[in-house]
Order: structure tokens, then sequence, then C-alpha cells
């Protein structure tokens, strides 16, 4: 179930990876609409980040080729943003969470300029909009996942781009901050920005995404989640792992019931 | 006068050294920075055998090459050949460093560059080897001279690279997607290691110049969690060893590169307790710790 779409915000063509000569990504070719919150499944060493981040031009093409906006990623940076996941950054690095957020405006900023007043009033602006904003002059070694999650967010959210990449933005951070950032998640979907989430909790999946791309090396389906996620689609992307495909079937009954945790948190 | 020329040069090839290496301790890359500090001396020793003369700046040139050829090397035999980072390092600089060795020995050791100057360093000469204008005006030691350029030069790369070296050292992912190079800051930095190198290996020589590059560094990163103050202790705490590593020298009638080191390991053994007894308190004593916090908000 591969759905196509017209005037694609991203279009991936023949993409294939591969490390040491072992594809990791073979052949996908998938085109994403505008304004959807997108998410990527698949089982744990499905090439889910090196998805995103070969989309980026972060890890070499084996072949195939990768266009956003219809262009090439090279010239539309500036509209592109890419949050990696958590473990990617040493924590205890000297820094405070005000230095981390205005990175994100480094890549507006050109070489040779420093952040101005108006970069650092973006960078509070968007540590107000993940609720961190009393966090300001915290030194980053202080926070906790949830908080340190929050932060790569509004270092995100301060290159005010129109598309966003964000590499497991929940793993490991407290329900809280996932109820949080799935709120921002959706109002920055509303707002007809495009985000693109590698994501791994099934159960979450219909709740949180309008679009999904399930993913096992080769590309399963890409469509909108009342068609891609299906019990035989998710059978073909996590292959015979009985305990996993009781957790399908589990998650499949609880779709036909109504959702009774839906009602306490509401 | 001596003293002050001697301790000025070290000071100025201790600043160098700790600025860079806050960037070399936070990148984990501090065994490279001791890898360069080494694998230069054949580029030193070629520059000096091609121009025929001990002019600094075919040095520096030549030192600068070798650095970056070094450093991609050992990134070569560690992509390419699936060797471990470390033992990479290891046969990269000894190699070359061994190169380094056979052509001061048998083509330089007449000359002023020798085996003894390049391992140990000869800062106690550093005021008899004097720049003298055609004029005969005294303008005071060559080593200053050059250490003092170097230093220009690393203070503008810093200035002018800040939020670049800041990025790239941080999240290498976020800034190439962000579309700031990661390679070409990754090789300037060893580029500048390279030449800073040079400067140092007149005053402390090959051995010690790692002492320089990770000491005060280090020392500092125990003490702040601020970057920019972590750049300034640790150029503080570079004069602090020339003057210290001096008069240890002068007290005990040793070498001063040695007392340099020595002095800088001290002053780290004392950045380290101090910064085990704060988490202390913090821990044993949340009321404070949670005051700390709080006023800090």
């Amino acid at each position: 179930m591969i759905e196509q779409v017209e005037n694609p915000i991203i279009e991936v063509h023949d993409l294939t990876v591969s490390y040491d000569k072992k594809p990791v990504l073979w052949d996908i070719d998938l085109t994403l609409p505008k304004g959807k919150l997108i998410g990527i499944i698949g089982p744990n060493g499905a090439g889910k980040s090196t998805l995103i981040k070969s989309m980026l031009d972060l890890v070499p093409q084996s072949s195939g080729f990768v266009k956003m906006f219809d262009q090439d990623i090279k010239d539309i940076r500036n509209q592109i943003s890419y949050v990696p996941q958590r473990e990617s950054v040493d924590w205890d690095f000297p820094a405070s969470v005000l230095d981390i957020v205005l990175m994100g405006r480094y890549g507006k900023l050109g070489f040779f300029k420093r952040p101005r007043k108006a970069d650092k009033e973006v960078a509070i602006d968007s540590l107000r909009k993940v609720g961190m904003e009393n966090y300001l002059h915290r030194q980053i070694s202080q926070l906790s996942g949830g908080q340190q999650q929050r932060v790569f967010l509004a270092r995100s959210l301060a290159q005010q781009a129109d598309l966003y990449f964000m590499d497991e933005p929940f793993a490991g951070v407290d329900a809280a901050t996932e109820k949080a950032i799935i709120q921002l998640l959706k109002e920055m979907s509303s707002d007809n920005k495009t985000v693109v989430v590698v994501h791994h909790d099934l159960q979450s999946v219909t709740q949180y995404f309008d679009w999904v791309i399930l993913l096992n090396t080769r590309l399963i389906a890409s469509g909108p989640t009342n068609k891609a996620f299906t019990h035989e689609l998710l059978e073909e992307t996590y292959g015979g792992k009985l305990t996993l495909l009781t957790e399908v079937a589990d998650l499949l009954k609880q779709n036909e019931l109504p959702n009774r945790e839906k009602k306490v948190n509401k | 006068m001596n003293a002050f020329w001697i301790i000025l040069t070290g000071s100025l090839v201790a600043i160098s050294c700790g600025l860079l290496g806050c960037y070399l301790v936070l990148r984990k890359m501090t065994m490279i920075g001791d890898a360069i500090s080494h694998s230069v001396l054949p580029g030193i020793v070629l520059a000096f055998l091609i121009s025929g003369s001990r002019d600094s700046i075919p040095m520096l040139i030549g030192a600068g090459l070798l650095g970056v050829l070094s450093t991609f090397l050992i990134e070569f035999f560690h992509r390419k050949g699936k060797l471990q980072t470390d033992a990479s390092i290891g046969v990269t600089f000894t190699w070359l460093f061994a190169i380094g060795v056979i052509l001061v020995s048998s083509y330089t050791g007449q000359v002023d560059i020798d085996q003894d100057c390049v391992l140990y360093g000869e800062i106690a000469y550093v005021p008899l080897d004097l720049w003298i204008t055609e004029n005969g005006i005294n303008l005071g030691p060559r080593s200053v001279y050059i250490s003092g350029t170097v230093l220009l030069i690393i203070i503008t790369f810093i200035w002018l690279g800040y939020k670049e070296l800041l990025i790239t050292t941080f999240d290498p992912a976020l800034s190439v997607a962000l579309g700031i190079s990661t390679t070409i800051w990754h090789y300037l930095l060893m580029g500048a290691v390279s030449i800073t190198t040079v400067a140092s290996f007149e005053s402390v020589g090959a051995i010690l110049v790692v002492a320089l590059l990770v000491t005060p560094a280090s020392t500092a990163y125990l003490l702040t969690n601020n970057f920019r103050k972590m750049l300034y202790i640790s150029a503080f705490v570079g004069v602090l060893l020339s003057f210290g590593g001096y008069y240890l020298a002068v007290w005990l009638n040793g070498s001063i590169a040695g007392a340099m080191a020595t002095t800088g390991g001290i002053i780290f053994g004392l950045a380290f307790i101090y910064s085990k007894n704060k988490q202390r308190i913090l821990q044993t004593n949340p009321t404070t710790a949670s005051d700390q916090i709080n006023r800090s908000i």
C-alpha cells in the first residue's frame, strides 16, 4: 500500500542506502503530503533513522534522489529543521539551555555573525512554547530526560522551518512531556508545517499521526493512517515476531473497542 | 629579564594550547592532539631542509600540512581499514614521528634543530636567540614573536569561527543539517593545533606539548559549566603553570618544561579535589542544592 500524492513536499525516488555494502534501505520510493504529521514505523534496525538522515543528506546515498519543495536539499536547508536523537549529544557539555536553543539560529546567521537580540527573543519564545522559559540559564547537565527533549524541540522551533524531522522525540521522556510534545506537533501541523517523526510505540500511532510510513529495509506502506496502519501490513513489517504480533493484535482490538484511556484523560 | 622572556614565551604557548585544548577535550580528541604534536616533526624538518633556513613561515606551513595529513591518515585507517581509533592514532603518529627523528639525526644534526630540542624543548635558551635588525636594534627573543603570532592566529580563528566550532563540537548532526560542514571545521581545527605545536616545540618539546593541550582545558572543564568561561580559565591556567613552572625549575635547578607540566598536574589535582568537594556538599545538603537551583531560576 504505497499512496503517492500530488505536489508532494518530499519526494524520495529509488533511494538505496548501505553501510559496508549491506543495504539498510532498499529502493525506497515515496511521496509525502504537505501539512501532515507523519510517523515512520518499523522494528529495530529497520532503517527508520537512516531514512530521515539520508533524506537530509547526512548519510551518503548509494542510489536514488530526494527532493524537498521540489528542490535539492542543499538549496533549502533554511526551511528544514532536524532534531537528532537525544542520546546523540553529550549532555555534560558546558552550556546553558539558552546556548543550545540559540544554535537553532546559526543556520540563518551566516559566517562571522553572532546571534543578536532578535535571535535571543526567538529562542526565548521557542522555550516558552515547550514550557521551559524558566530554565533559560540552567546548565544542560542538570536537566531530566524530558526536559532535554523539550530543549531540543525548542531549538528546532527556533529554526522557524516549514519541514521538521524528528528522530525518536518520545524516547525516554515522561508522560507529561510526551503529551506536551504531541500537542505542540499537532499545532504545528495545523499551521501547515510538515512534521516527520521516527516512532516506535505502536500503541499511540493512530492517535498521533495523520500519515504513516511502514518500513523494514524495504518500504512496506506509505499512506493515511487509516489505510496504511492495518493488521496485514504490520505483520509484513514486523515479520514473524510472535510477541510483537500479539501486541499488534491487542492494539487492533483496542481500536475496535471504545478507547477508555482517552476518556480518562479528558 | 631572562625570567620575563621565558615566562612570556611559556605563557603565550600555553594560552594557545589551552584555548584549542578546550575543543579537543569536548570533542574527546585529546589523543589526536597528542598525535599531531608528534607527527608535525617531519614537516618542520622538511620545511627546514627545503627552505634552508630557520624561518618560521615555511615551518608553520610544513607543520600545518603534516598535522592535517596525520589527521587524515588516522581517519582513513579507522574508516577504511576498520581499525580502532586509538590503534589508528598509535600507528600513524609514531610512524611519522620516527621519520622526523631519522631526518633530524641524519640531515640536520649539525645545525640548531637537534633531537634534544625537539623532544624536551629548550625554553631556557629563549633569551639567547634574539631578533636583531640590520641596524643592530635588539627586538627581543625570536620565540616571543613566533608564539605571539601563533596566539594571534588562534584567537582570530576562534573569534571568527566561534559559533561554527561550538556547534560542530556539540552536535555534528545538527550542524550538517544546517549546512555547516563538520569536515572543514575539523580540519581547520587540526591545522590550528598543528601550527600551535610548532611554537610549542621550541619551548616545551614534543613530549610535553600534550600536557599544555590537555591539562589546562581539563582543569577548566572541572571548574565551570560555561563554555566561554572554560576558554578563559584554560588560558589563565596556562599562564599560571608558566609562572609556577619557571620558579619551580629555578628552585629545583631542573628542566623548565618538566616543571611547567608538573605545575599543570598540581593545578589539575587541586581543581579536581575542589570540584569533588563542591559536588559532595551539594549532594549531602539537598536544601542548599535546591536553594541554589531556585535562585538560578
